[in-house]
């Protein structure tokens, strides 16, 4: 009777999704196409010449595999250790409803905030300056949410007869997380954690003011030097560069080179994830 | 013949709470050493409860309280500073659905050893292989120890459940319902081997099956709405129940 509308409603559904592909299809391909000319063994390990007209982006792959370093090293642990005092020591009261509710919160912030506590607090606060570390630990601060919920997720959907199993064994509360309940959340832990990273890699607002520099052809010696990365780097050849048409290649490549390794990021993410779990099925 | 001191557990004016719900009613009880204890009654009547009271499980429940004593080895289980994990070693659990850790059969009977600090191999070697003797389940899985848990049988695991208890070396061992997940073969099976381990342990066992109760059971306690109505040999609880209750319960005339 009703046939027609739901006919309708489901092409309509349908129509929406070819929608949403054909855009990203298009984006892809465009960059894809347009970057693939670029992309040589010499663009990615040499670092840019001339005014960036000429040359490759090494710096910048460096740059931003170090700040994922320093991202993860920050918010992964910290991210762990908010879940488990989230999914098992809290009381599941007003408080920790708050508290969940601002992290929730905290993850819709626009990033340029970040970048902005990240001058305040690391770069002036604690005087570490327009470094790797400051860019760093304000990406790590922003990934921060993204690592808690993933964690109490993962832990939460661990099932309480482990908990309870493990207790009646006379096992302390610190021993049952650690050897019953942590083991078998690591892979949604992991996976979790591995998006967020791939988001912080991509970002440019956070590391704007608190350590990317224009042009810094060296690599970065210490976690106190300034740096290049990807994100940024794009974000200069597509705006800021003073020749822009001429630079419109590299810049290209570079984000075709930013996309595989978000890419690369999440696949890895989903390997890992599949791995792990078939351990623990069930 | 240390033994004989520790096992006993004397319940004195158990009162539990579930928020506002009265779950159990000053329960007064004498349980015996090395003896088999059966408890019945009718769903939600509060044998779960009860069996949690007695290794302070019902901690891990927000919004449960307890009042009176629960005397073990002559310690107030509830004294105040009363240490939980001390507790939780000489009473041990068996849970209703078989809850084997995701690990191998080995560090499953290992686990309750390793976090009480035993690491050398040998140790362990053994205390495995006894446990798992113990459980009638060395004969079915000496060949695969390292096998993940999980690819047990659901009477296999129970069982590994029950050799991961014994592995704490308890003196009491509480299972709840622990054969209702199981087929009649396995269900034999535990019970012979329950009838193997009163020998050593003191047993509570809290059963919908009347007649795994009065088969395996040295004692029986019924339980009703909270209420302990009916306490002694079992003998006399199935033949000669002076409470109406109590018979119209075991002969099924409610349930
Ligand atoms: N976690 C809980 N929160 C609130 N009430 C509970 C909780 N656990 C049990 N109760 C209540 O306490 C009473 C006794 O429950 P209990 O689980 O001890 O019964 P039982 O005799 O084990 O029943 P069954 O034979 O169905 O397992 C029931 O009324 C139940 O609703
Ligand atoms: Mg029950």
């Amino acid at each position: 009777m009703h046939n027609w509308k739901q006919r309708l409603g489901f092409w309509t559904l349908r129509a929406s999704a070819f929608l949403v592909l054909a855009v990203l299809a298009f984006l892809l391909s465009d960059i894809i196409l347009q970057g693939r000319e670029v992309i040589s063994w010499e663009f990615l390990s040499s670092p840019p010449r001339q005014g960036m007209t000429a040359g490759g982006i090494f710096p910048a792959i460096v740059g931003t595999f170090y700040l994922s370093l320093i991202t993860a090293l920050v918010s992964v642990p910290l991210g762990v250790l908010g879940g488990i005092y989230l999914s098992e020591y809290a009381k599941q009261g007003k408080l920790t409803r708050l508290i969940r509710m601002s992290i929730r919160n905290l993850a819709g912030v626009p990033s340029i905030v970040f970048g902005m506590f990240g001058v305040a607090i690391f770069v002036n606060f604690f005087n570490l300056g327009l470094s790797l570390l400051s860019a760093g630990l304000s990406l790590g601060i922003m990934t921060l949410p993204v690592t808690i919920t993933a964690s109490e997720e993962a832990l939460k959907s661990v099932p309480d007869s482990y908990r309870q199993g493990s207790l009646a064994l006379g096992a302390t509360r610190w021993q049952m997380i650690k050897t019953c309940i942590l083991p078998p959340a690591v892979p949604g832990i992991l996976t979790g954690s591995i998006l967020g990273l791939a988001r912080a890699a991509g970002e440019t607002a956070p590391i704007l003011f608190t350590g990317a520099a224009f042009l810094y052809p060296n690599l970065p010696d210490s976690p106190f030097s300034q740096f290049m990365a990807l994100p940024y780097h794009l974000y200069i050849l597509a705006t800021q560069h003073h020749d822009i048409s001429r630079v419109r290649p590299i810049a290209y490549g570079t984000a075709l080179v930013l996309i595989l390794v978000v890419l690369i990021l999440n696949i890895s993410a989903i390997i890992l994830r599949e791995k792990l779990s078939r351990r623990y099925r069930r | 013949m240390e033994k004989e001191i520790n096992c006993k557990l004397k319940i004195e004016n158990l009162n539990v709470f579930y928020a506002q719900e009265q779950a159990l009613k000053n329960i007064n009880m004498e349980i015996d050493c090395r003896k088999i204890t059966a408890l019945i009654g009718p769903s939600g009547c509060g044998k779960s409860t009860f069996l949690r009271s007695l290794n302070r499980m019902n901690d891990e429940i927000r919004e449960a309280r307890v009042k009176g004593r629960v005397i073990l080895d002559d310690e107030d289980i509830y004294e105040n500073g009363y240490n939980v994990v001390e507790l939780r070693k000489k009473v041990g659990m068996v849970f209703q659905q078989p809850n084997p850790f995701p690990k191998s059969i080995y560090d499953n009977v290992a686990y309750g050893p390793r976090i009480h600090g035993i690491k050398e191999k040998n140790r362990l070697d053994d205390i495995v292989k006894e446990s798992l003797k113990a459980a009638a389940l060395w004969e079915e899985v000496n060949d695969r120890l390292n096998q993940s848990a999980l690819d047990l049988s659901g009477g296999q695991q129970q069982r590994l459940c029950i050799a991961r208890a014994i592995a704490v070396k308890p003196n009491v061992i509480l299972l709840d319902e622990p054969a209702s997940a199981l087929d009649p073969q396995a269900t034999a099976k535990i019970e012979d081997l329950l009838t193997e381990l009163k020998e050593n342990y003191t047993i509570i066992i809290v059963t919908h099956n009347m007649q795994q109760a009065a088969r395996i059971s040295d004692s029986t306690a019924f339980f009703w709405l909270g209420n302990l109505v009916e306490y002694g040999p079992t003998e006399e609880i199935f033949e000669r129940p002076k409470n109406q209750r109590t018979e119209d319960y075991i002969t099924g005339r409610f349930g």
